[in-house]
């Protein structure tokens, strides 16, 4: 194998890799990712992310971060963590400033496991919290409380974590601006170097959707979706942490979510395990959901892609304005043409969007309408109308 | 000189008109049974879907009697809804004797009766056929019993047949030679020849469906149209075979065609009289009825960028289609568009369908009206037949409205439920006799309005098929009639205007406000939907304004999905509609338009 520099060389640009961990011990009500309950497959599992690793290894061969997500990637052992680790590592080069992050369940963490992730080069951690109150962790169907996460944050911090990003989930039904406030603060008493905050969206095929179809309310009214996301900001903010996308806030500069940024600057990332997506120069792909058929195909020696598309200029464009809209970053302003000018104009006056230099970035309020922003800055859509979902 | 016959076939509808049509095609050899479309005469899509007639089909065949004779047989096909009685009118004018099919279960039904008129009317040879006597279910003793207590013919001379097994079918042209007796009229006479139909060849122009009744019209005749005095020069004439076969002359008792450079359907006006230029007659052939429309409506194209081709799709369609009427509108919400006029609601939906599959043309219908009159205060009247043409209402005095005499045959388990119906729809006069036992007439006048909208389906539906009706203009009558309107912030949605009965504006206007309020997508603004009568507010829905659109998380990495719905939803621009700053989709139009009881 060459040295890494060679690979520096040819490739101006490091990926991100996703490994996609779909196993869970329960269902949570609310999420309509791709997981199972069934543990048995891991070992499968396992063996096929390093197979399809193999299958990349020419495409991808360097990377600076590396993000186990899921699923509940802290419910694989150590063990499992250490062979994967190790089995990367001869496939792929990763840069030595690696961002190496897990999601981690509050009721995963312990001392001994979390330094032991350390050693294994771990460098960040993904807590997901989702709640410092244990009225909203109950509705929200979690095995942990608000004791346990503050425990399992302290915890990770005195394994030696300098990175430790925090799930937070707002926005359920009833929700009061009071009760959130607290719970931010609290939370901001323990110093998460990140923190992301979720509003809670009922998807369709998910025990959430099928309560609210029959009628009942699990998510708070529009209105207070609306205050809690600006008073999220406002608290955040003052307490030093940037709002660098829609939904993230970060201590500082260096600690914002490299891998996750990525996805929103349109760099190569390439995401290994059923269901994960991809992305390199002007072409997308993701893999089939389903475990069983995922390390079936792999170990038939056949990739595992469900679709591959690849985008059109106008396709790409699009993807840069719609996803430079997410984020504080924002997008160039040459990048929308002069018909859309009057367009920003509005947007600027109606306090969506301002300019930076030579960018164009979202406010606060912007952030808040960031899927239709894209739409009406580009003229296709009038502005301050909402387009409905189209049908299926 | 050869022999000739001219007849029609006329019946009820499902009697088994076509079928008839179809066997004696077949039994002059004129194609094998083995390649025979079913129901050839039906040649639109859309009629051999809803087994009903809508354009007239005429067929010349040459059929020779037992003892070796020739004889011309010419068949004109009639419309079998009530929507096209006018079609019915010019097609009988042309015939000596029609063929009443009535079906062997089902025996005589409101629209045999109606048939029984029209051709009465014309003076026609009427020879009952009774069809399908080989379903187990028929009856014919009951149906001659009809055919005398109801129709007052002779049973005796009604002819037994089933259309479909291909048994009687001699006997129906024994008795056509036999008892329809041959066209009068003499060649040497001036050229009088009747208009009954016109299609449009996007090859040969116009084609022209004539009966000559005195004369003879060649190729090379400079022809007048009567009504119009415009002179043509004859190009060919022809009789009608499965296609089109040209000849040298149609003499006086002839059924064919001619073209002669018209560009124009619209130019040929039905029930008009061909004549010779150099030796023209003095008067006009009597006997034809002037098509109206009663039904209008506005047509707009889903997307303005299509209004070009709808206006093409238009001016291709009403080639064929004399009865139809449009002119060009224009509305504030919907932008240019056209004005229309129909014989009734299923003419409407014909038209509609055929635009849609013959012209890919998807259109926007506003609500239809009928023609209702205004008595103003200076003494003159006004016959609006248009929501933007409401008079100021301070200068109305009174108005009223078109009243149709409605005939209704229903078995009698139906009579307490179709009374209901009628006086439900502002029935005035509702009478009723039994015809025979278990079986009742019910006569009654209702507004036009009342009975175009779905009068034919609830009927249909609260008796099971059962009852059957037709109907008549009858006079105009007082009516309480308002201009409801629908606001969206305040800015008018013009097409939705419509003329209604004040007892049904306000549950019109509840009905729309809601509808629109599931259909118009959420604004940054508050969004007022209101029915209004004049200034006053009659019913109201709001539409919150939306304080958020944003998704929390792109999971993994999939800009796919959220790419892709940008890319729909742009796609969804072309089908909203800007009302001031409200956009509103056009199916929004669509559903406020939706007729529910």
């Amino acid at each position: 194998m060459t040295g890494k520099t060679d690979f520096l060389e040819n490739f101006s640009e490091p990926a991100g890799l996703y490994i996609h961990v779909p196993f869970c011990r329960f269902r949570c009500p609310y999420c309509d990712f791709c997981s199972t309950t069934d543990l048995t497959l891991i070992p499968l599992w396992r063996k096929s992310i390093v197979e399809e690793a193999k299958m990349w290894a020419e495409k991808f061969p360097f990377f600076d971060t590396l993000y186990f997500g899921g699923g509940t990637p802290s419910l694989l052992k150590i063990t499992d963590l250490a062979w994967l680790m190790k089995e990367l590592g001869k496939v792929f080069s990763f840069s030595p400033d690696l961002e190496l992050t897990i999601e981690t369940n509050p009721e995963d963490v312990c001392p001994s496991r979390m330094k032991e992730l350390r050693a294994w080069g771990f460098n960040r951690i993904s807590l997901g919290i989702q709640s410092l109150s244990d009225e909203n962790l109950s509705f929200l169907g979690r095995r942990h409380t608000a004791a346990m996460s503050e425990r399992a944050l302290w915890e990770t911090k005195e394994a030696g974590f300098k990175n430790v990003s925090v799930d937070l989930m707002y926005g359920l039904a009833n929700q009061q601006k009071q009760n959130w406030e607290k719970i931010l603060l609290r939370l901001l008493k323990n110093k998460p170097e990140h923190i992301s905050c979720y509003q809670l969206t009922i998807k369709e095929k998910t025990v959430f959707g099928r309560r609210q179809k029959r009628g009942e309310k699990l998510s708070a009214t529009e209105e207070r979706q609306e205050e809690l996301f600006l008073v999220t900001s406002a608290i955040l903010r003052s307490h030093g942490y940037l709002h660098y996308e829609v939904s993230n806030f970060a201590a500082g500069e260096d600690l914002k979510s490299r891998h996750n940024l990525k996805y929103w600057r349109r760099q190569p990332y390439l995401g290994l395990g059923p269901g994960a997506h991809s992305f390199l120069k002007n072409k997308r792909w993701w893999n089939v959901k389903q475990v069983k058929k995922y390390c079936q195909m792999v170990l038939d020696g056949q990739l595992p892609v469900a679709c591959t598309e690849l985008l059109s200029g106008q396709q790409e464009k699009l993807e840069k304005i719609f996803l430079g809209l997410r984020t504080s970053d924002g997008i160039p302003a040459n990048l929308v043409s002069c018909f859309s000018g009057e367009n920003f104009s509005l947007l600027e006056k109606k306090c969506f969007l301002q300019r930076k230099g030579d960018r164009i970035v979202p406010t606060e309020k912007g952030y808040l309408v960031c899927d239709v922003l894209p739409l009406w800055l580009s003229g296709d859509w009038p502005v301050l109308t909402l387009p409905p979902l189209p049908e299926k | 000189m050869v022999s000739r016959r001219n007849f029609s076939i006329i019946a009820h509808i499902d009697h088994g008109k076509s079928t008839l049509a179809d066997r004696l095609i077949e039994t002059v050899g004129l194609i094998s049974k083995r390649d025979f479309h079913e129901q050839l005469l039906d040649t639109m899509e859309i009629e051999r879907e809803r087994g009903i007639t809508i354009k007239s089909q005429t067929i010349n065949l040459p059929y020779q009697t037992p003892n070796g004779q020739m004889v011309e047989l010419n068949l004109i096909d009639t419309p079998g809804h009530v929507d096209f009685s006018y079609e019915v009118s010019r097609a009988l004018a042309c015939c000596e004797g029609a063929l009443l099919v009535i079906d062997a279960s089902c025996g005589v039904q409101a629209q045999t009766l109606a048939c029984v008129y029209h051709a009465l009317e014309h003076n026609l040879v009427i020879i009952p056929v009774i069809n399908k006597i080989d379903l187990p279910t028929a009856d014919v003793e009951r149906t001659k019993e009809e055919i005398k207590s109801q129709l007052g013919l002779d049973p005796e001379e009604a002819l037994l047949c089933s259309a479909k097994e291909g048994t009687g079918i001699e006997n129906v042209f024994k008795a056509i030679v036999e008892r329809i007796p041959p066209p009068s009229g003499s060649p040497e006479k001036p050229l009088a020849a009747l208009i009954f139909d016109a299609q449009y060849d996007s090859f040969r122009g116009v084609v022209v469906s004539i009966r000559v009744f005195d004369g003879e019209i060649r190729p090379g005749d400079r022809i007048k149209l009567l009504s119009s005095g415009n002179i043509h020069q004859v190009e060919e004439v022809g009789i009608f075979r499965l296609r089109r076969e040209s000849c040298p002359v149609l003499s006086a008792g002839s059924v064919g065609y001619l073209i002669a450079g018209l560009k124009d359907v619209a130019e040929t006006r039905i029930g008009d009289t061909v004549t010779r230029q150099d030796r023209p007659v003095a008067v006009a052939l009597p006997g034809f009825r002037e098509m109206k429309p009663t039904v209008f409506c506005s047509l707009y194209p889903i997307s303005a960028e299509d209004y070009p081709g709808l206006a093409d799709a238009l001016a291709r369609y009403v080639l064929n289609d004399a009865a139809f009427v449009y002119q060009r509108e224009s509305s504030a919400a919907l932008g240019q568009g056209f004005r229309c006029g129909f014989l009734g609601m299923l003419h409407l939906e014909v038209v509609q369908e055929r635009l849609q599959r013959e012209f890919q043309q998807s259109v926007i219908l506003t609500p239809p009206t009928v023609q209702y009159r205004f008595w103003l205060h200076d003494g003159s009247n006004l016959l609006v037949d248009n929501p933007f043409h409401y008079p100021e209402p301070a200068r109305i005095r009174s108005v009223e409205e078109p009243y149709v005499q409605l005939t209704i045959l229903t078995p009698e388990r139906y009579l307490g439920a179709v009374i209901n119906l009628c006086l439900k729809r502002r029935a005035v006069q509702v009478r009723h006799r039994f015809l025979r036992p278990g079986h009742v007439e019910i006569d009654s006048q209702l507004p036009l309005a009342d009975v175009i909208f779905d009068f034919h389906d609830t009927l249909k539906s609260i008796t099971q098929g059962y009852a059957s009706f037709d109907y008549q203009p009858d006079c105009y009558r007082p009516a309480d009639i308002v201009k409801l309107d629908i606001l969206i912030n305040g800015e008018k949605l013009d097409a939705l205007s419509m003329i209604i009965h004040r007892q049904k504006a306000y549950h019109r206007a509840v009905q729309i406000c809601e509808k629109l309020k599931k259909e118009i997508p959420r604004h940054q603004f508050q969004i007022v939907i209101q029915g209004a009568i004049g200034g006053r507010i009659i019913a109201r829905s709001t539409i919150p304004a939306f304080r958020k659109d944003v998704t929390a998380k792109c999971y993994g990495g999939d800009v796919t999905r959220k790419r892709k719905l940008l890319e729909r939803q742009k796609e969804g621009k072309k089908k909203m509609k800007m009302v001031g700053s409200v956009m509103v989709p056009q199916k929004a139009f669509v559903a406020a338009m939706k007729i529910e009881e």
